[in-house]
């Protein structure tokens, strides 16, 4: 809001809320339309001079709310007249609702049916709503979220682009000196590494990144103590308040000095409020000057010239005036530009990843972006909208089918002299009343669930009380919902003939209640089942899909098998010495060390030459150090040769082929291949193949494994792998473990990881999304049974006096059930029919994802139609039965 | 005719309009009141005071001119009507006030409780 007095000194008016001037001109009671608007103008800014700007807006929009038309209970008799018609007439309302509530009273089962139907439906598509704005809404945190991106570059591999995250150190200084123009930020940072934070005697192991000063800019850290340009000095530290408080507790932790990894000392320079979980550097909980990193990292300081190390991670905030394409456009060739002749086959090429795009959309396939997280986003927000338009369905088939019911009543009011649009406003009401009473007992439901929800889900979403947005949608979503399954019944019902319906015999009304009245019912039932059986295929797909790939042969033995990370340095030249000790306890019975973890693999490597080598094949392969023991440790087989033996000293240069590497390579006879480097000068040692391994489960379990060389480690270790000693407890053998551990390093916090849980981590995402659409399945199903068993009953009320007729006839139990049966396993069945086509179609392209996977068999379509039929059986019987059994005494004496 | 029974804000908007003569309309009318009274009142209630009292025939109404301050749209002009004065003074007459003298000085007077008394009596 500006100045009201203008640089002349005339009072400058200013205008009103616009939105309650639109509001006032749209729905100001008609004939006074004209003298509001003047009135408020002129209320406005007397206003404005009296109470202030702020408060003068307050009151014209309270003035508005309380004179446009539906809330404006006070009106002329002349204006009660014209809108006589007009259906949104408070009077009126309270009329309709009241008659709606005790029509709900009345038909307590229906109601119920309908309410919690309804409830369920609203409380899935809440939550996944929910769900769906918290992913959506993934690094939001930051404000720049729309200017951040990461550089990410591509290089022709193989034939394909392959396309990664990360870059060399050289970009960085290309960018600052020669692109500045178009950055706001650039930062340079490392991966998200464990590092030990001692003050005094409490010690933490915490996740942190080393990163440039203008991180905390970039990022818009929320600062609760010091600086945002804490990390200008190359010895301090920025904590997150979780971390600060961990190590100082109610101190104040600025200035103070702290042991990193139990050898630097850093000064903390600032606290950030803890980035919330929805974030992309959630993990991130301290943060270290880059050039800390560098300067006490010798490969990373050589690799400041190095365009072909490229294990760095660039962030960039880019200018106010530019776009990530423009940008992107121009800095796409700087390496290629480097040295065009040695990049010529490689093409290797920068790009901007924008930080919206991180966690939904960072799959790429040779080159093109193809989407990611955001599949099952959209899958998740799918089935949201489909679980509560099966209960809108429900709300839909449950009224029209009562309309007979209703349609005496609806005769005797048209009579009297009501209108359509009373009628209409009638039934609408009572859809509202539905809606709301629903949508309360589904709030109930939501605020219930929510931890368990969570928790499935892996998420930290709270309920968002205070989020206008949330409330703005709930609300559109109440309409729309109440329109969406009021608007059917409503239309339909007062458009009866009162003469006819009175009578009760009209051609017209026969015809519409009859026949015609059944078939959208119809459709609607099908649409029903069809989802339903649907989710349950994709269910049960997903689940097999998961559980096949679980239960793939991993190549090596899980279970006991426990993996201690260490930090570099304090580790070196003692393995030995541990490794005696270990085994000598008892507990440890096989033992190695190694670079990268059982489950993952940390370096790639190529440029090598062999005999027989095809002339243009540019070779990669998953490069592994380990110690001897190694496949004896992890418990692999070993297809030929023999494994790392300290019996041959010439050991030092010799290496392990996976069978993957084998076949890629191309050898027949494997064992005693040399592999040279292949560089000008042929220095350095072929190393010489002595065995083969069978393969090994490393990556995805859902990928093929790549070709793999194990390599006799010279240098420092990273993991140690041990093997329990079977026969004992495993905690007894951990403590043992611990105590050795503690013994020598007893500066470092003990860690372990056994490698069953580790692997088993890698199914969460697949194992939670099977969860999560199992569930979701199982209430579309719970739904549409509701809906059914609903149906079915009416129509076993309806039919009561013909089957009281047939049972006086000879007709059995049997004879009836069949009856009324009959017609719902038709319209499954048929539902079913359109399942298939449907079901394969989305499972095989989401199978199409893995390279490992399982195939579609019919036996699955073929258990989900049958439990569908068997379903609905069990559903429609209890009121057939029920019905069936009946006293025809009963039924037809009214007559 | 009936009697007209005058409630509080009734009478105080007709009052205000009465004195405010040719110039009486909503806007004017709850500027006046909301200047003389020590607390604020609000537009809508004298707006729909006003139309009742149009309603029941004490004021009569015309569309009157336009002016630069309220965006050029014209204003309904209210005028007292003779009814509307009536009302007025049958609020002031002798008997009406009595009846509240009686309430306040008569029987009923022994129920009140003592503090409203005292306040009453200061």
């Amino acid at each position: 809001m500006g100045g009201l007095i203008d640089g002349k000194g005339r009072f400058q008016d200013p205008r009103p809320p616009r939105w309650a001037t639109w509001l006032l001109s749209r729905f100001s009671p008609s004939g006074l339309e004209d003298e509001l608007q003047g009135d408020l103008l002129e209320m406005y800014t007397y206003w404005v001079k009296t109470i202030g700007l702020r408060c003068a807006r307050w009151r014209y929009a309270l003035a508005v709310l309380r004179l446009i038309r539906p809330f404006s209970w006070s009106m002329t008799k002349q204006l009660r007249e014209i809108s006589h018609f007009f259906i949104l007439q408070p009077a009126m309302i309270r009329n309709y609702l009241k008659i709606a509530w005790r029509n709900l009273i009345r038909n307590i089962g229906y109601s119920a049916i309908n309410i919690g139907g309804l409830a369920i439906g609203m409380a899935v598509a809440v939550m996944i709503g929910l769900w769906v704005y918290d992913e959506l809404t993934y690094n939001h945190y930051h404000k720049n979220h729309d200017q951040i991106a990461q550089v990410w570059q591509s290089s022709v591999k193989n034939g394909e682009i392959k396309t990664r995250f990360t870059v060399p150190r050289p970009l960085e200084t290309a960018l600052r000196n020669e692109y500045a123009i178009n950055f706001k930020h650039i930062v340079m940072s490392s991966w998200t590494l464990d590092g030990v934070l001692s003050y005094g005697n409490r010690k933490v192991v915490k996740e942190g990144n080393y990163m440039q000063p203008d991180a905390p800019k970039m990022l818009s850290l929320d600062m609760l103590a010091g600086q945002k340009e804490g990390l200008r000095d190359l010895n301090s530290i920025m904590l997150a308040a979780s971390t600060a408080k961990g190590l100082f507790g109610s101190e104040n932790p600025i200035g103070r000095i702290i042991k990193f990894d139990n050898h630097y000392n850093l000064k903390v320079t600032g606290v950030y409020a803890d980035i919330p979980f929805s974030n992309s550097f959630n993990t991130t909980t301290f943060i270290i000057p880059w050039e800390h990193m560098v300067a006490n990292t010798p490969w990373i300081k050589e690799a400041a010239n190095s365009w072909g190390n490229n294990s760095f991670r660039l962030y960039v905030q880019i200018a106010d005036n530019t776009t990530m394409e423009q940008v992107t456009a121009k800095i796409k060739d700087i390496k290629l530009n480097v040295n065009r002749a040695e990049y010529a086959k490689n093409k290797p090429q920068f790009l901007l990843l924008p930080m919206n795009d991180w966690y939904l959309r960072s799959n790429f396939v040779n080159g093109l972006q193809t989407g990611g997280r955001i599949d099952t986003v959209w899958l998740f927000g799918s089935i949201g909208g489909f679980v509560l338009l099966l209960a809108c369905i429900n709300f839909m088939n449950l009224s029209t089918a009562r309309s007979q019911k209703r349609a005496k009543e609806v005769g005797v009011r048209k009579s009297v002299g009501s209108v359509r649009s009373q009628l209409i406003g009638q039934f609408l009401s009572e859809s509202f009343l539905v809606v709301a009473l629903a949508f309360l007992i589904a709030m109930t439901l939501v605020l219930i669930t929510m931890p368990a929800f969570n928790t499935l889900a892996n998420k930290q979403i709270a309920f968002p009380w205070m989020n206008v947005f949330f409330w703005g949608t709930t609300l559109i979503f109440i309409v729309s919902t109440a329109l969406l399954a009021g608007s059917y019944p409503a239309l339909y019902l007062s458009s009866f003939l009162p003469v006819q319906v009175l009578k009760g015999t009209g051609p017209s009304l026969r015809f519409r209640v009859g026949c015609f009245a059944a078939l959208p019912r119809q459709v609607l039932v099908v649409l029903q089942f069809t989802v339903s059986v649907s989710l349950i295929i994709g269910t049960i797909i997903v689940f097999r899909q998961v559980q096949h790939t679980k239960n793939r042969p991993v190549g090596y033995d899980r279970a006991g098998l426990v993996s201690i990370p260490l930090t570099e340095g304090e580790f070196d030249g003692k393995y030995e010495f541990i490794r005696n000790e270990l085994m000598g306890s008892g507990a440890v019975v096989a033992m190695s060390a190694t670079s990268n973890p059982t489950t993952d693999v940390a370096y790639g490597r190529g440029g090598f030459l062999w005999e027989g080598k095809p002339a243009d094949f540019r070779a990669s392969f998953a490069w592994i150090w380990v110690s001897p023991d190694y496949v004896k440790s992890l418990g692999m087989r070993i297809i030929a040769g023999r494994d790392f033996s300290p019996a041959f000293p010439s050991d030092s240069n010799a290496i392990l082929l996976n069978k993957t590497a084998v076949d890629y390579m191309g050898l027949k006879d494997p064992v005693g291949t040399l592999l040279r480097e292949d560089n000008k000068d042929n220095s350095g040692q072929p190393l010489r193949v002595i065995g083969v391994v069978d393969d090994m489960v490393m990556e995805s379990p859902y990928d093929p494994v790549q070709p793999s060389v194990y390599e006799f480690n010279k240098g420092s270790a990273r993991f140690y792998n041990l093997r329990l000693n079977p026969a004992q407890n495993a905690r007894e053998s951990i403590a043992t473990v611990e105590r050795i551990y503690k013994k020598n390093f007893p500066n470092l916090p003990f860690q372990y990881r056994f490698v069953d849980q580790e692997y088993a981590a890698k199914f969460s995402t697949e194992e939670r999304i099977g969860k999560l659409a199992g569930f979701f399945a199982s209430l579309a199903i719970f739904i549409s049974c509701l809906g059914l068993f609903g149906l079915s009953s009416f129509m076993a009320e309806q039919r009561t006096k013909e089957i009281g007729i047939r049972k006086v006839l000879g007709a059995s139990v049997a004879n009836l059930w069949q009856l009324l049966s009959k017609d719902f396993v038709v319209l499954v069945i048929v539902a079913c029919l359109f399942t298939i086509p449907i079901a394969y179609y989305f499972m095989n392209s989401w199978l199409q994802h893995y390279t490992y996977r399982v195939e579609l068999s019919w036996w699955i379509f073929a258990v989900a139609i049958f439990g569908a039929l068997f379903i609905t059986l069990l559903t429609v019987s209890f009121q057939a039965i029920k019905a069936a059994m009946l006293d025809p005494v009963k039924s037809l004496r009214s007559e | 005719m009936k009697r007209a029974f005058l409630g509080d804000l009734e009478e105080v908007v007709l009052l205000t309009m009465t004195a405010l003569q040719d110039s009486a309309y909503s806007a004017s009318t709850t500027q006046t009141i909301d200047q003389q009274m020590a607390s604020s009142i609000n537009f809508p209630t004298v707006h729909n005071t006003l139309h009742r009292h149009q309603e029941q025939g004490f004021v009569s109404s015309r569309i009157g001119g336009a002016t630069a301050d309220r965006g050029g749209r014209q204003k309904r002009l209210f005028t007292v009507t003779t009814a509307g004065q009536r009302a007025l003074i049958e609020c002031r007459r002798a008997d009406v006030r009595q009846v509240r003298a009686q309430l306040w000085d008569g029987l009923a007077i022994q129920q009140i409780p003592t503090q409203i008394l005292q306040l009453w009596e200061v």
